[in-house]
């Protein structure tokens, strides 16, 4: 993905937090300060003043046009792309939000898309607050992004060493191997999911449930080995009695899960391969988001019982991610880095009273039902706060 | 006399209704002219209960529902026929902002219930219909070997059992069953009401076997009605087909005369309804930023227009595109995918509404979209969109499938079909009419 796409997330993730202080409806004294608006035809493009205070500038960007257009803030070489919004529709109004340093910039339209848009200068006066970040943030992000792809690479040279380990085992035969294998080796896919499931195909043929398949459709994967090793009673199953794997069927299944494990040791081993910072952030929202929807209801290993080890993983993912990003983090928001620190601390203890990657942990159907909700409300607590990482990051 | 025939037509034998006859009219007027109660903001709107089709399928969808889905614990078919009978008179009187029987909640004989519960006592009808349904184990029981009631020759083929969607999570006690009663109305009390009196006059035929309330109308039925919110915040039923479409309602909703055997010729006129339980990951979602919500949906949050351009009802553009040649609606859109032209041009009639059931055990809002569509053959109108939806839909997840049937409606009755007593309102007779009457005349 290009950085200019980047650049436009930051702009549209950060309109969540600031809804909260500018009211389109109702502007409050001073928040109304910052906010332009701009129409962008054909041939205009027309933005309610020319000059505006430093610090935060809302453009509210109205498509007036029959062509798809974006806007842009240019710095005073007319080529630096401060921010810009987008693939916006005919009729369509975007918010892009950004904060300003003060100076000389260039507003421009781009309708269809094309050429180098209809340009005005735009002055930016000193109001006197504090924008943008301080430090080296950009190097920070490439340090954190750089470490997050050697993270990743870590855990998929983890992942395919356990995934063979555990094909042998149960091609041979040996169940109680498999079955021991099991949990510990998935805990290397849990813990990098958000960037499997960025290569398409993979995660549905690795690690699609039973329940998450259409009727006809070809399971593969963990989880129907899983359902092998711990083959259910016919009242969990339907009704029906299960069938084990005959040794070819076996041998066939297990061919496959280390192929596909390949294909993606191969492709995160590509020089090409990338993760951005703010990928980095959504990955670890979508970690939990994971957790809250699959985990905690007991839903993603419902024959071997071994969720608390995905729940675990899922969780130092998002601990990882966030760790990388964490200096960044504290320069741009000390009150989240402190919330996030503590949420994530709060949910490893949880976790830790039922065991640890190391040393194992019980069943899911062990846990109450006050045990689960304690979770819950753990997962809940962390998610809240780290759903704003993104737009700190990508703000920053 | 069984309590059973006390509840239905059996007051009406006899003397006694010659007696009071005067009163019963008397209380019919006066509940149908009552203000309605404050805060209720209930017009007192009636729509016709005889008539083609059955009322609550293109009727202007109510604000509120009750739909309550039922066990027929009888094996006797008369029996059957019976409970059909007093449903049909009963269903008809409350529409009409009439007591559910002729005396009403405080009149009658004193020793004995009164023949309306009562709680809607001074509410105006509230648009209030009730619309009835047959689902498949009506006609061929649960090991679908058994002929329960002489009817499985008539078992239409578009009353399949509906197939496992991906990503389903279906609770058995909240699925299916014999009969269908949705109550639609403007005001919650009316359509409870309705239910409740409905139940009553089942006990020892049929008893209710899972219930849905919902609030909040997700989709309009009429392009006079605007367009309202489900619970993601995000206009709902832009694109639903609408009753003044009359062309595509006789496409899309009615069973046509060709498409029945003489078997089935019963459904002529009628329509099938899917209903769906819809939980949504309200918690997720609301973690999830503006751009993705809008991305997964295919329309902006704000004004509900296409991300193509324009405003709410302008046609969804797929070919336009942005940057880097991608389409402004994602392939992975509800929209993209729900669409006509990506479902062989197929349209539904949606009436879904929302529905909030306390929490779950985690502290989670129990709450989401009460799908209700009504399409003419689910074979060609939903299994195959909904396969679509379910496999590919970004929206998929924050969703969950957690209930689910599907129930054949059959056609409405005729104007004028009705049998009255003295007093000019429905009243139950061995000869009276039902809804679904042709079904048991083969």
């Amino acid at each position: 993905m290009s950085r200019t796409t980047v650049g436009a997330l930051a702009l549209a993730a950060l309109v969540l937090p600031l809804a909260a202080c500018v009211d389109n409806d109702a502007p409050e004294a001073g928040a109304s300060a910052g906010a332009l608006t701009v129409s962008s035809t054909a041939d205009a493009c027309e933005v309610s003043a020319a000059t505006a205070p430093s610090g935060t500038l809302t453009f509210q960007v109205t498509n007036d046009g029959s062509d798809v257009t974006e806007f842009y803030l240019l710095g005073d070489d007319g080529l630096r792309v401060v921010s810009e919004v987008e693939n916006i529709g005919p009729g369509i109004t975007r918010d892009l939000v950004v904060q300003v340093r003060p100076g000389t910039y260039y507003t421009a339209c781009k309708p269809g898309m094309v050429g180098d848009g209809i340009r005005s200068e735009f002055t930016v006066t000193d109001s006197g607050a504090q924008v943008g970040p301080t430090g080296d943030v950009a190097a920070q992000l490439a340090d954190a992004e750089a470490q997050y792809v050697a993270y990743v690479k870590d855990q998929v040279g983890a992942l395919i060493a356990g995934t063979q380990e555990f094909a042998a085992a149960y091609t041979a035969g040996d169940d109680d191997t498999a079955r021991a294998l099991y949990a510990a080796t998935r805990v290397h896919w849990e813990r990098v999911e958000p960037v499997a499931e960025s290569f398409g195909d993979l995660d549905p043929l690795t690690d699609a449930r039973e329940a998450d398949l259409e009727e006809g459709q070809v399971w593969s994967g963990w989880h129907y080995l899983e359902k092998d090793l711990w083959p259910p009673a016919p009242a969990d199953n339907g009704g029906v009695t299960y069938v084990p794997l005959t040794p070819e069927e076996r041998a066939s299944a297990a061919e496959d899960l280390v192929g596909w494990t390949q294909d993606l040791v191969d492709q995160v081993n590509d020089p090409d391969f990338t993760f951005e910072a703010f990928q980095i952030a959504n990955g670890a929202k979508e970690l939990l988001d994971e957790v809250a929807t699959g985990k905690v209801t007991g839903e993603e290993e419902i024959w071997s019982h071994t969720d608390l080890w995905d729940f675990q993983a899922n969780v130092d993912g998002a601990r990882v991610a966030y760790e990388v990003l964490a200096d960044v983090v504290e320069e741009e928001d000390p009150d989240l880095a402190a919330a996030l620190t503590e949420q994530l601390a709060a949910l490893d203890g949880l976790l830790a009273q039922y065991g640890s990657v190391d040393t194992g942990f019980v069943g899911y159907d062990t846990l109450t039902d006050q045990q689960v909700k304690e979770l819950a409300t753990g997962v809940d607590a962390l998610s809240e706060p780290l759903s704003r990482l993104t737009a700190v990051v990508t703000g920053a | 006399m069984s309590r059973r025939a006390l509840l239905g037509g059996g007051l009406l034998g006899g003397a006694a209704l010659g007696a009071v006859a005067g009163g019963v009219a008397g209380y019919g007027a006066g509940r149908a002219a009552a203000t309605p109660a404050p805060g209720t903001g209930a017009a007192a709107t009636t729509y016709p209960f005889t008539g083609a089709h059955q009322a609550g399928i293109v009727t202007p969808a109510q604000d509120r529902l009750y739909l309550a889905a039922f066990d027929v614990t009888t094996t006797d078919r008369a029996e059957l026929v019976a409970l059909l009978q007093r449903w049909t008179t009963i269903a008809a009187r409350l529409t009409q902002g009439l007591s559910a029987g002729p005396y009403g909640p405080a009149s009658g004989p004193y020793d004995a219930p009164p023949d309306d519960t009562g709680e809607a006592a001074d509410l105006p009808a509230a648009g209030l219909t009730i619309t009835f349904g047959f689902g498949r184990s009506l006609f061929v029981g649960a090991d679908a070997g058994t002929d329960r009631f002489g009817l499985a020759a008539h078992l239409p083929d578009a009353l399949v059992e509906l197939p496992h969607f991906p990503g389903d999570r279906l609770d058995p006690a909240r699925s299916d069953g014999d009969l269908v009663v949705q109550a639609c109305a403007d005001d919650p009390q009316v359509a409870v009401h309705a239910i409740r009196n409905l139940s009553r006059a089942a006990f020892g035929a049929a008893t209710i076997r899972w219930t849905q309330l919902g609030y909040g109308r997700t989709s309009s039925t009429s392009s006079a009605q605007a367009t309202p919110r489900n619970l993601f915040g995000f206009k709902d039923g832009t694109a639903n087909l609408k009753s003044e479409e009359e062309s595509d309602v006789e496409a899309h909703v009615w069973v046509p005369a060709s498409a029945t055997t003489p078997a089935t010729a019963w459904m002529t006129g009628g329509s099938y309804l899917v209903a769906r339980r819809i939980r949504m990951t309200i918690e997720t979602w609301d973690r999830t930023s503006l751009r993705e919500q809008e991305a997964v949906v295919g329309r902006t949050k704000g004004e509900g227009a296409p991300l193509s351009g324009g405003t709410e009802f302008t046609e969804p553009d797929f070919a336009v595109t942005g940057r880097e040649g991608r389409p402004l609606i994602p392939v992975d859109s509800h929209v993209f995918l729900a669409h006509p032209t990506q479902n062989a041009g197929v349209r539904m009639l949606r009436r879904g509404y929302n529905f909030t059931d306390g929490n779950d055990s985690l502290g989670r809002l129990d709450a989401g979209l009460f799908f209700l569509a009504f399409v003419t053959d689910p074979r060609t109108h939903y299994i195959p969109m909904q396969n679509r939806l379910s496999r590919d839909d970004g929206l998929m997840e924050y969703l969950q499938h957690t209930a689910s049937g599907l129930y054949a409606v059959p056609p409405g009755l005729p104007d004028g079909s009705l049998v009255t007593g003295s007093d000019g309102t429905p009243v139950t007779t061995a000869s009276s009419p039902f809804v679904g009457q042709d079904l048991f005349a083969g």
